[in-house]
């Protein structure tokens, strides 16, 4: 079982099974990490915010780099009248952030490698976006379809395409992010897995090609979480400033 | 877009691969939907919490602490610039001040001079007045000590020369033919003596 490299992404219930109605909401190690990043999050920018010095500590300056940096992000993509929507940019960046992460830790469990949890995110964001840039623009958001600057003749198909490449939003962003962590956590552990089947002769290959990979895995992490985040700003972008 | 599809591509190969050997191993577990609604569940709970929380919280007071410490720092750079025009304004006065006593210190010790000048310009005056006087006197003295002293030399002479010839001739002789005889001796050798 322990050779499976899907083996670690399975899901299973921490004590007891809780029903509501049909409903199975038990308490489970997807649970246990979620809850984990989000006491990290917090405890983090907490203690980051709590003291105002001239001179920051390292945690102060952790928060406000961070605070900078996600702020900076979306100034730069979407512009100042996405000012709003930063908290839940920050929030969805260092949640997806702090997942990613808690996932390289050895025996830990991946969050954002369910292909459930980032569609939930992906489609929380798609239907968040088009019912902003509906209530920003009305009916005239519908013209995101219709490029300008585009011959007739072209333009039924140019606007399928928009269509169905606007629809293909939340699929392509939660696909990107879950088989990003699935596809790198599988490819630790079959590298793993090769340590042990070639022993110590030969095991010394794949073991520092498993180092170089968790260098590479804690890259696409951050990675990762910043094209999801950078991403949903341009989506946001698309429906304040429309501009097509 | 190739990355995509590459991944894309995996996603489905292990769908099918699930599909392939459903009866030996569990496939993916992320397509087995027993616990996707207690995923849902805990993902929408904790992320509410955690959303709630940064932005009510804690991320407008890193925003103030970022907008306060902007102000303070721009606050001091203020109060130094303050500061230091300050004490431009000070130097420019202690400059002023440093002048102007020097102007003061050089007008006190020029009337000082004057008054000096002044004052001994009236001693010297006054010096000269009095050395003046007692010239004129003395001069006056002598003027007149000059003019006797001709009679007197003459007298002294007539009486000498009275007495003289008395000691030798024995025999008194009349002062006033000895008197003619000194005058016009006098008279002759006058100049000589006197040389006026």
């Amino acid at each position: 079982m322990a050779a499976n490299p899907m083996s670690q992404f399975d899901v299973y219930r921490i004590g007891p099974e809780i029903k509501v109605g049909a409903f199975d909401i038990s308490f489970t190690n997807a649970s246990l990490f979620m809850i984990l990043s989000t006491i990290s999050i917090l405890l983090i920018f907490n203690l980051g915010s709590k003291k105002n010095s001239i001179l920051p500590n390292k945690i102060q300056l952790l928060a406000e780099l961070s605070y900078t940096f996600v702020s900076k992000m979306i100034s730069d993509t979407a512009g100042s009248k996405a000012k709003p929507y930063f908290a839940f940019i920050f929030s969805l960046f260092m949640f997806v952030l702090f997942c990613n992460m808690f996932g390289m830790i050895p025996y830990t469990f991946t969050v954002t490698s369910h292909i459930i949890v980032t569609f939930v995110l992906a489609a929380f964001i798609f239907i968040g976006v088009t019912v902003i840039g509906f209530i920003k623009h009305g009916f005239g958001y519908l013209k995101l379809f219709v490029p300008s600057g585009v011959p007739a003749v072209l333009l039924p198909l140019i606007v399928v395409i928009e269509i169905i490449s606007y629809l293909s939003r939340p699929i392509s962003l939660s696909v990107r992010l879950f088989a990003n962590m699935m596809a790198g956590h599988t490819m630790m552990k079959v590298f793993g897995g090769f340590v042990i089947s070639l022993g110590i002769v030969g095991g010394w290959l794949p073991l520092s090609f498993s180092v170089a990979l968790t260098g590479l895995e804690i890259l696409v992490a951050f990675l990762q979480a910043y094209v999801f985040a950078i991403l949903t700003c341009i989506y946001l972008n698309d429906a304040l400033n429309l501009h097509h | 877009m190739v990355k995509k599809i590459y991944f894309q591509s995996i996603f489905f190969s292990f769908f099918f691969i699930k599909e392939a050997f459903a009866a030996e191993s569990g496939g993916m577990p992320q397509l087995n939907p027993e616990f996707w609604v207690s995923q849902i569940f805990w993902l929408i709970l904790t992320f509410g919490i955690m959303y709630l929380v940064l932005s009510k919280l804690i991320l407008p007071k890193i925003s103030n602490n970022l907008e306060s410490r902007k102000s303070q720092i721009l606050e001091n750079i203020e109060a130094a610039e303050k500061q230091r025009e300050d004490s431009d304004a000070k130097l420019k006065e202690y400059d002023e001040i440093i002048s102007k006593s020097k102007l003061e210190a050089n007008s006190i010790f020029n009337q000082a001079r004057e008054k000096a000048l002044k004052d001994i310009g009236a001693k010297r005056e006054v010096l000269d007045k009095q050395i003046d006087n007692e010239i004129a006197e003395a001069e006056k003295e002598i003027n007149a000590l000059r003019k006797n002293a001709p009679d007197k030399i003459n007298k002294i002479a007539i009486e000498t020369s009275s007495e003289l010839l008395q000691k030798l001739i024995g025999a008194e002789v009349n002062n006033s033919s000895i008197s003619a005889i000194v005058d016009d001796l006098s008279k002759r050798n006058g100049d000589k003596y006197y040389g006026n």
